[in-house]
């Protein structure tokens, strides 16, 4: 395609998975304790869809890549430190909250709302990226009903993998059940990609790259409006984090199939 | 605590959350510089990624460069850590002085390994002479080849070492004896004499892929006048020899050898050029100029290097302290043995809280160091136009001229440190004006902060990591200690060692810390930490004002008085005298920037959003470490300066005094004619004239008064200073830390 894609990344940040995650009431519902003080990072699936878009975007003359983001204004932009680093984007941001307790229509509707904000975004070469899901926002809704409120249809969840055919048509790959793939092919954007992990290591960071976009990170950051997710109409019975057992037992003569059957017989129950 | 004192648990003392990226920004302030942010988030990824798997996977276990060892040069390309050296238009990225960006890439780096950082660090090293003293055509020249390639460039990069110390009995601690020669070879009518070099190095940094070299040499031939550094190529004719890896001990992620060149180099080569006079090659900068300007900068990210261990040795610790009896029969959860684990225990705690305020007391008097030569560097760089200027001579005649401008310098620190509405407004400006006298007040303090960040943050850190260690318990001295920590600890002992061992920095200091401007700098010091302690009791600002005001009485007294013998104590060979006096300012240094770096936090962390939220916590934990340190810093001080004022009188004996003293039976006399009257007699025989067992005869302390004042003010000022570490050590128990370190083991 000789005019490039226009790639939408949705992404905001998560708690940094080594720290400790505690739910607490707070005055406006649930949330987790400390986390205004506890490092982030940007959710692990949206942080593969960037990665992936950037990648498209460089073999794509004349593609431009946009971060859609959510969050605590001051967060985002410590997250933009790093993430800034690691390819080349522009930021679209909105000031609101990033915990794991909003409601996935009201974000996906803030997000839809961006997204139609960006100037310049050319809908008919639009591919909406996102993570399939997200590691504090788990219900795995987000990115289609963002889709459905763009009109996109084309949407294709769990995605490993995307290729650009010679003719410019787009294949796909999505995780199905019992580790196997799904592969289809459709005409061209716009679509709507949930990725899961891809296929591309994280990549190195590198000020350069950091300093040529904060050029508009700043700027789109200041520029921030704030959102209200309330989850009006939405209320929390419990909230606790899912329990970890630890059921160890030392076996020194036991081979790897011995093992991998164990587990296989295990995970089967 | 805890455990051993429940009267303390009614204090309120929490802390949730380690100090993040955050709150750093603002201690140590750069929250407003997203370009040295970013470059913390980029060497920190290289040092949590491949140089920890690296260590993890036993990679220092060899002296030899490796394959492995050798893919960090490309992360360090890839993350921007070898280019933060370089201006911007020759492929860097930060602009302006860029001291406090190398220090915080040195801090991430040695986070987690010193001998990564030092590698790091060693290539801009090589390349300081150039960017210090070089000439314009030498640095387009050598940073252009440093730099990574840029898109669309075929070229590889290159890098650098830098070569001063030679094999013994030659250049190592003493900077001025150099056994490298330069000679010259060729020189015909009108073109560039060819200069032949002879040059042994010894402990040189990344000479394993060095492609050319700073290399210190002195005259060999009468042609050539003093010393110089002289850069030598991988590719001129001769030998190139890189040597054989150093059998080094600690830092073995930094490639390390003893080299031999002997080449012919044109003499154009000469760092910072030459002129030609009377048939004389001149070089412009002697190699002593040169490594002044160079080591000056460079030893401050040393210091830095070792502060970063002993800040990183803090979760580790608290992660085993708390997990030691996990596991175990018996153990229960919810029980204070599952949960505190040796942190029920008062003495681990308080090993630990000293652990983390000498830590943040380190950092703190590194990156005002660092901040310091960023703020002095664009007068340094133009210190020969600003000398020209105030008709500053060359050479020895500078000192000379320089100490007439002394006074003004003094006049505009004393007018700096008087409320605003209080000093002749007029006056201030003017001398704020003046370039000549803004340069020296910096120059003075720079003179002072350099060798202290060196000499305390590795000396006394290499101390702190030992102890750090032995808080492992047998997993402190295993490899696969978590936090690498007892391999930080041998790495502190060369980073004491390196660019200048303990002894250069004291004999620096025992000359600079005299300096009249840095010593009116000092009053003003005094005064402001008596302001603050009003304002912030508790800090620990009052017992450092009064430790101050301890040694400066000490250094004043020193420098008049003379021994029981009569000779002068404070000389430069009297090193029994100056140099402790070094080490315990060093102390009151770090103690006082740690206290300037609190200050910070409360004042400005309120405007960032994401620190506000815990900053009355971290403010409240970080005033009981400063006050922790303060009354170490002022013990310290304090035992140096009592041992220095009298421990060169001589001691009186019984022979000698006899005349002096009483007997027994005199006294009850006398104390019969006025009660009270024997309390005054100090020296006491019994009626058979014997001395009386385990009592000397008595020293008298007549016109030590205002030491002893001095003295016994300060010991009072110690008041709080163990209620401040049992608080720091409860908070110690509360604090969350994360579920496993963020590098492998």
């Amino acid at each position: 395609m000789s005019s490039g894609y226009h790639i939408v990344v949705c992404g905001s940040l998560v708690p940094d998975p080594l720290q400790v995650l505690e739910p607490v009431e707070g005055p406006d519902g649930p949330a987790l304790e400390n986390e205004m003080m506890i490092p982030a990072v940007l959710d692990p699936w949206a942080a593969h869809a960037l990665y992936e878009a950037a990648h498209l975007a460089a073999r794509t003359e004349g593609s431009r890549v946009w971060l859609v983001s959510i969050g605590p204004r001051a967060r985002l932009q410590q997250l933009m430190m790093s993430i800034a680093q690691k390819v080349p984007f522009e930021l679209v941001a909105a000031d609101g909250p990033a915990s794991g307790f909003t409601d996935a229509r009201e974000t996906a509707a803030a997000l839809a709302d961006l997204i139609e904000s960006i100037d310049g975004l050319d809908r008919s070469r639009a591919l909406i990226f996102g993570g399939r899901s997200s590691a504090s926002r788990d219900a795995g809704v987000t990115m289609g009903m963002v889709g459905e409120r763009l009109g996109v249809t084309d949407q294709f969840l769990a995605v490993d993998k995307l290729t650009v055919e010679d003719d410019g048509r787009l294949q796909i790959m999505e995780r199905i059940e019992g580790g196997r793939y799904l592969v289809s092919v459709c005409q061209g954007p716009p679509l709507v990609c949930a990725w899961s992990t891809g296929e591309l290591p994280e990549p190195p960071n590198n000020p350069q790259v950091g300093m040529q976009n904060m050029r508009t990170i700043m700027p789109a950051l200041q520029k921030a409006k704030p959102v209200q997710l309330d989850a009006e109409g939405l209320s929390y019975v419990t909230v606790e984090i899912p329990k970890g057992k630890r059921d160890t037992r030392i076996e020194r003569n036991m081979g790897a199939e011995d093992i991998a059957r164990e587990i296989v017989e295990w995970v089967r129950g | 605590m805890s455990a051993a004192n429940p009267e303390v648990q009614t204090i309120q003392s929490s802390l949730r959350a380690l100090p993040g990226d955050d709150v750093r920004q603002v201690m140590w302030r750069f929250a407003d510089r997203y370009d040295l942010q970013m470059l913390v988030q980029s060497a920190r990824s290289v040092a949590r990624g491949p140089v920890a798997r690296l260590v993890a996977e036993g990679a220092r276990h060899t002296h030899e460069w490796t394959e492995e060892k050798n893919a960090l040069l490309k992360a360090y390309d890839d993350a921007g850590i070898t280019s933060v050296f370089l201006e911007p238009e020759y492929g860097g990225f930060i602009e302006g002085p860029k001291n406090l960006a190398l220090a915080l890439a040195a801090f991430e780096l040695a986070w987690v390994d010193g001998g990564a950082a030092t590698g790091a660090m060693a290539g801009h090293l090589g390349l300081s002479p150039i960017h210090e003293k070089g000439t314009e055509e030498q640095k387009a020249e050598y940073m252009r080849r440093f730099a990574p390639p840029g898109p669309g460039e075929d070229r590889e990069i290159e890098r650098s070492a830098f070569a001063l110390t030679e094999p013994i009995p030659y250049v190592g601690v003493d900077t001025g004896v150099l056994g490298g020669k330069v000679s010259v070879k060729e020189w015909k009518d009108g073109e560039e004499p060819i200069l032949h070099v002879e040059k042994r190095g010894r402990f040189i940094t990344n000479m394993a892929f060095a492609n050319f070299v700073s290399a210190a040499v002195d005259s060999g031939d009468e042609r050539i006048k003093g010393s110089c550094m002289i850069i030598l190529e991988e590719t001129d004719p001769g030998v190139y020899d890189r040597g054989t890896p150093t059998k080094k001990l600690v830092h073995q992620l930094s490639a390390t050898s003893d080299p031999v060149f002997s080449l012919d180099v044109p003499a154009d080569r000469i760092i910072g050029g030459y002129t030609v006079e009377d048939g004389t090659i001149v070089p412009n900068y002697s190699h002593g100029e040169i490594i002044d300007a160079v080591f000056r900068r460079t030893r401050v990210t040393v210091g830095l290097m070792s502060a970063a261990k002993l800040l990183s040795a803090v979760e580790p610790v608290i992660r085993y302290q708390r997990g030691r009896y996990r596991g175990g029969v018996g153990d229960q959860e919810g029980t204070p043995r599952h949960e505190l684990g040796l942190q029920q225990k008062e003495d681990a705690l308080h090993r630990l809280v000293d652990i983390w305020a000498t830590g943040e007391a380190s950092a703190s008097l590194g990156f005002a160091a660092a901040r310091l030569f960023d703020d002095l560097d664009p007068l340094d760089h133009r210190r020969d136009e600003i000398f020209a200027k105030y008709d500053i001579p060359k050479g020895r005649q500078a000192i000379r001229a320089l100490a007439e401008w002394q006074d003004a310098a003094v006049e505009y620190l004393r007018l700096e440190a008087r409320p605003e509405g209080e000093r002749d407004a007029d006056r201030f400006a003017e001398l704020a004006d003046n370039e000549l006298i803004q340069y020296l007040v910096r120059d003075s303090l720079a003179n002072v902060l350099c060798p202290a960040v060196k000499l305390w943050n590795t000396g006394h850190g290499a101390n702190m990591m030992r102890e750090a260690v032995s808080l492992m318990g047998g997993y402190g001295i295993t490899e696969d200690c978590p936090g690498f920590l007892p391999q930080k600890w041998m790495d502190a002992q060369l980073e004491a060692t390196y660019e200048g061992p303990e002894a250069v920095q004291r004999r620096q200091l025992s000359v600079t810390m005299r300096d009249p401007i840095f010593l009116a700098r000092f009053e003003g010091w005094i005064r402001e930490m008596r302001r603050i302690a009003g304002l912030r009791p508790g800090s620990g600002a009052c017992t450092l004002a009064s430790a101050m005001d301890l040694w400066l009485w000490t250094l004043r007294h020193l420098l008049e008085a003379k021994d029981a013998a009569g000779s002068p104590l404070y000389k430069g060979h009297r090193q029994g005298v100056t140099f402790p006096m070094a080490d315990a300012l060093c102390w009151l240094l770090a103690s006082r920037c740690q206290i300037m770096d609190l200050i910070e936090l409360d004042e400005k962390g309120r405007d960032h959003p994401t620190v506000a939220e815990g900053l009355s916590e971290y403010v409240e934990f970080f005033t009981d470490l400063a006050h922790v340190q303060a009354a170490n810093a002022a013990g310290e001080a304090a035992r140096i300066c009592s041992s220095l004022v009298f421990g060169y009188n001589r001691h009186p004996s019984w022979v000698e005094d006899r005349e002096r003293a009483y007997l027994g039976r005199e006294l009850e006399v006398l104390e019969s004619v006025a009660p009270g009257l024997c309390s005054c007699a100090v020296d006491a025989f019994d009626d058979e004239g014997d001395a009386p067992l385990k009592r000397g005869p008595c020293v008298r302390f007549d016109g030590y008064e205002p030491f002893t004042l001095r003295r016994g003010k300060l010991d009072g000022c110690l008041t709080g200073s163990r209620l401040a570490k049992d608080r720091a050590a409860l908070a110690v128990t509360r604090v969350t830390i994360p579920e496993a370190l963020d590098y492998p083991l």
